[in-house]
């Protein structure tokens, strides 16, 4: 059933005055995890820049209830919330919201221990490809090629496919979305806070300071991602693996819009466009992506193991 | 299973709490950061409410007919509103200039 | 009640499980393991109503602990050496969020080399982190005081998390009598947990966000003035639980002989009790000493320290820990707090599990009297009370 956006209801989601940057995806997404999961939610955050975004006591710039936590630990902090409320007799949706350092790189035991015991949580991995808080230094999920502060004349290694690492902990629920198609993020979120045990969703956020970008572009950025076929759109639901409809339709590369509309708009990727062969390496880390997501829409997932 | 939560109980020794609660305005009226004010035409508009959604900030508002209008207080100006606008019917003026 | 043989591992997950804790999370370690192992048991078999978060190491055990415990429910982890060090970032969180949890650790040298055997410092590197330590000397205690962390730490005058010493091997692994009163009983001595706040959709509390410098400043302010008051609710709960259970340990400290004594000696855990025997085979040859357990590094006892220890003749204090290039840690404290007053000698001893006897103490005791008989005032901060096989060799190469 598609999202009619004049159903959801007028109120504030967000809590404006807050200290993200102009044009922040952060800011963005959070909204929709409220448009999607409404009040009955705490949200767990790592060191990152929703520390931040929060601004300064006694006022939040974040409207959920939170406990902030150190870097490495979101995702058991998390567990150990939901166990209380469990044990409570409290039905609350207790969320990770995390960065991709808080996610892929220190936080990623924790994540991984959380999926293989299958605590009941959501885990929300904003993804904007750099450590940005501390002034955009290279991650294990900066792409191929990107200039960040620590990689000068860009990044030698692809982008961590994080995504599917957690899917290969087979947990109940995995996803990936993007600001840039709120209404898949948000039918996503609401699908998972159906399903009990741990559940994904990696959240793809264009980060205009980050990535040299106009402001007022990350919604287009973050669209053109997906159309561009750098960003995948999926789910991954007891064991099933299918693309979603944004992405399903850029399965023929021919289809796609060429790389470079995507890659021109960002400051952080001009030593890629200036040369042929860099250029060749980011193709073959987006290919390889869509080989593994062609793959196991194709059933490589065995049903059996499904929890 | 069920158990029973804690008793919150103030404490009884001097306290600055290391806590917060959600509210406007956790770092001022970021209007005051803007170098560019959206004015969105309503005769252009056609309630898609494509600005509404994609606002990062929460400053475009929705009228009871759902017309929407910005909140200049904390409206951070960064043109989203404007880009993801498919009839055009958002401007980015920039400030400083006559109102 | 009833007395059982139990090991200190044992006794601690009995206490825990008597409090009723709702939420466990812990990573094994030697020689912590069999506390984890029991609760898991206990909870496994229905004998204990709780949630236990299987974490994959330390840090996530604390931080799922907090967790729990910012959400409402009485939560409980236990650690040692290593596993306590990782957790090290995660404690300054926990006592700065304010939330009441109580943590057992046993206490373990740190490698390299790998060594298993009982050391404090690893719990002494955590006493700058707002937590509440108290230490035991004997199963029956560390049973005693894991129940009265939980009071101390939800007490609305602390809100403060609670560290439960016992010394690896000689108390977690040994197996002695342990008085275990009934489920009853506990609860009618343990209120059910109170914290200054907690994290849900109801209350929308938001925990941690970005403070201005004054008001941090007032943060850490206020968690002393807590460490303040918590002296006095470690007093009132070594009373009640006396009325209630009939063990009364002396609060902050337990004096042994040290009434009419020229000398004290001044240590913490286990072998207190090898020091006890020595200040009686002293008292036999004449020697007036008695010896000052420390029960509470932090907060740190510092007005008792001075009103037992000042005017004595001499106080010698024994670490089982040291700081590198300055002393050992509970030296530093006790001479701090005596300012000069009277001789003081610091000796290290007992590092990595060399097992120190009553005569070590006697020794130690009888050098350092009459070293202050000789020469008056001493000021002695760092003595190597050395392992045999080594201490002939080294006092060779020294004279060489």
């Amino acid at each position: 059933m598609p999202l009619r956006l004049a159903d959801l209801p007028r109120r504030r989601y967000g809590s404006p005055g807050n200290a993200a940057c102009p044009g922040c995806p952060e800011t963005m997404g959070l909204r929709y995890v409220k448009m999607a999961l409404g009040d009955n939610v705490v949200l767990v955050i790592p060191a990152g820049c929703s520390s931040v975004i929060q601004g300064i006591r006694p006022k939040s710039g974040i409207n959920f209830p939170i406990l902030n936590i150190v870097f490495a630990s979101a995702a058991s902090a998390a567990s150990g919330m939901s166990s209380a409320f469990e044990m409570l007799g409290q039905d609350v949706k207790v969320v990770v919201w995390a960065g991709d350092g808080g996610t892929a790189d220190i936080g990623f035991q924790a994540l991984s221990g959380a999926a293989e015991r299958n605590d009941d949580i959501i885990y929300i991995c904003v993804d904007n490809e750099a450590y940005m808080n501390t002034g955009i230094q290279r991650s294990g999920l900066t792409p191929y090629g990107a200039w960040t502060t620590t990689t000068w004349t860009g990044k030698t290694e692809p982008k961590k496919p994080l995504p599917f690492i957690v899917l290969a902990h087979n947990v109940p629920y995995v996803a990936t979305a993007t600001v840039g198609y709120p209404q898949d993020f948000i039918e996503k979120l609401r699908k998972a806070a159906t399903i009990r045990g741990f559940k994904y969703i990696h959240l793809h956020a264009p980060c205009p300071v980050g990535w040299r970008f106009d402001p007022s572009l990350t919604a287009k950025i973050a669209q053109l991602a997906v159309q561009t076929g750098a960003f995948i759109l999926f789910e991954y639901e007891n064991g099933r693996f299918r693309l979603s409809p944004y992405s399903g339709m850029y399965r023929d590369p021919k289809r796609r819009v060429p790389l470079e509309e995507y890659l021109k708009l960002q400051g952080r990727f001009q030593t890629v466009l200036k040369d042929p062969q860099k250029l060749e390496m980011l193709r073959a880390e987006i290919d390889e992506m869509w080989r593994w997501a062609l793959l196991l829409e194709k059933g490589m997932a065995s049903p059996e193991l499904k929890k | 299973m069920s158990g029973t939560a804690a008793v919150v109980e103030k404490p009884k020794t001097y306290w600055v709490a290391p806590i917060s609660y959600p509210a406007p305005a956790s770092s001022g009226k970021t209007g005051l950061w803007r170098t560019e004010r959206p004015v969105i035409h309503l005769e252009k508009c056609v309630k898609c409410l494509y600005c509404w959604l994609y606002c990062p900030e929460d400053t475009i508002l929705r009228r009871e007919d759902d017309y929407v209008y910005v909140d200049y207080d904390y409206c951070k100006g960064c043109g989203i509103c404007a880009a993801v606008c498919p009839t055009n019917a958002i401007d980015m003026v920039p400030e400083g200039g006559e109102s | 009640m009833v007395l059982k043989a139990l090991t200190a591992n044992h006794a601690v997950a009995e206490a825990a499980k008597l409090a009723r804790v709702k939420v466990v999370s812990a990573y094994p370690i030697t020689p912590q393991t069999t506390i984890v192992e029991k609760l898991a048991e206990m909870i496994e078999k229905g004998e204990m109503e709780a949630k236990m978060v299987r974490v994959e190491s330390e840090h996530s055990a604390l931080a799922a602990t907090l967790g729990a415990a910012a959400a409402g429910a009485r939560a409980f982890t236990a650690t040692s050496s290593h596993g306590l060090l990782y957790m090290h970032e995660v404690l300054w969180w926990t006592s700065g969020a304010r939330v009441p949890v109580v943590m057992a650790v046993v206490t373990r040298a740190i490698g390299p080399p790998w060594n298993i055997h009982v050391e404090h410092s690893d719990v002494m590197d955590q006493r700058d982190t707002g937590w509440i330590i108290g230490v035991a000397q004997e199963n029956q205690e560390a049973f005693d005081l894991t129940l009265q962390a939980f009071r101390i730490s939800e007490d609305p005058r602390v809100y403060l998390p609670m560290i439960v010493s016992l010394d690896a091997f000689i108390l977690s692994h040994t197996v002695a009598p342990v008085d275990v009163p009934s489920q009853q009983e506990v609860d009618a001595w343990l209120p059910s947990r109170r914290q200054p706040y907690v994290i849900s959709p109801e209350t929308n509390v938001v925990m941690g966000n970005i403070a201005d410098d004054a008001d941090y400043y007032m943060m850490r302010y206020s968690i002393n003035a807590a460490m303040e008051a918590a002296k006095k609710v470690v007093e009132e709960v070594d009373e009640e639980y006396g009325k209630a259970f009939g063990r009364r340990y002396g609060g902050l400290v337990e004096c042994y002989n040290c009434d009419d004594a020229d000398y004290i000696m001044v240590l913490m855990g286990s072998w207190a009790g090898d020091a006890k025997k020595a200040s009686d085979l002293l008292r036999e040859k004449g020697y007036r000493v008695g010896v000052m357990r420390v029960r509470f590094v932090r907060p740190w006892p510092r007005e008792v320290v001075q009103e037992k220890l000042s005017n004595r003749k001499g106080v010698i204090v024994f670490d089982r820990s040291i700081s590198f290039g300055s002393a050992g840690q509970l030296f530093t404290d006790v001479a701090a707090s005596l300012y000069g007053s009277t001789s003081i000698r610091g000796v290290v001893a007992g590092l990595g599990g060399v097992d120190v006897r009553p005569e070590d103490f006697m020794n130690e005791v009888t050098d350092f009297v009459s070293h202050v008989e000789e020469f008056g005032r001493v000021y002695e901060p760092l003595r190597w009370h050395l392992p045999p096989k080594y201490a002939k060799s080294l006092a060779e190469e020294v004279s060489a």
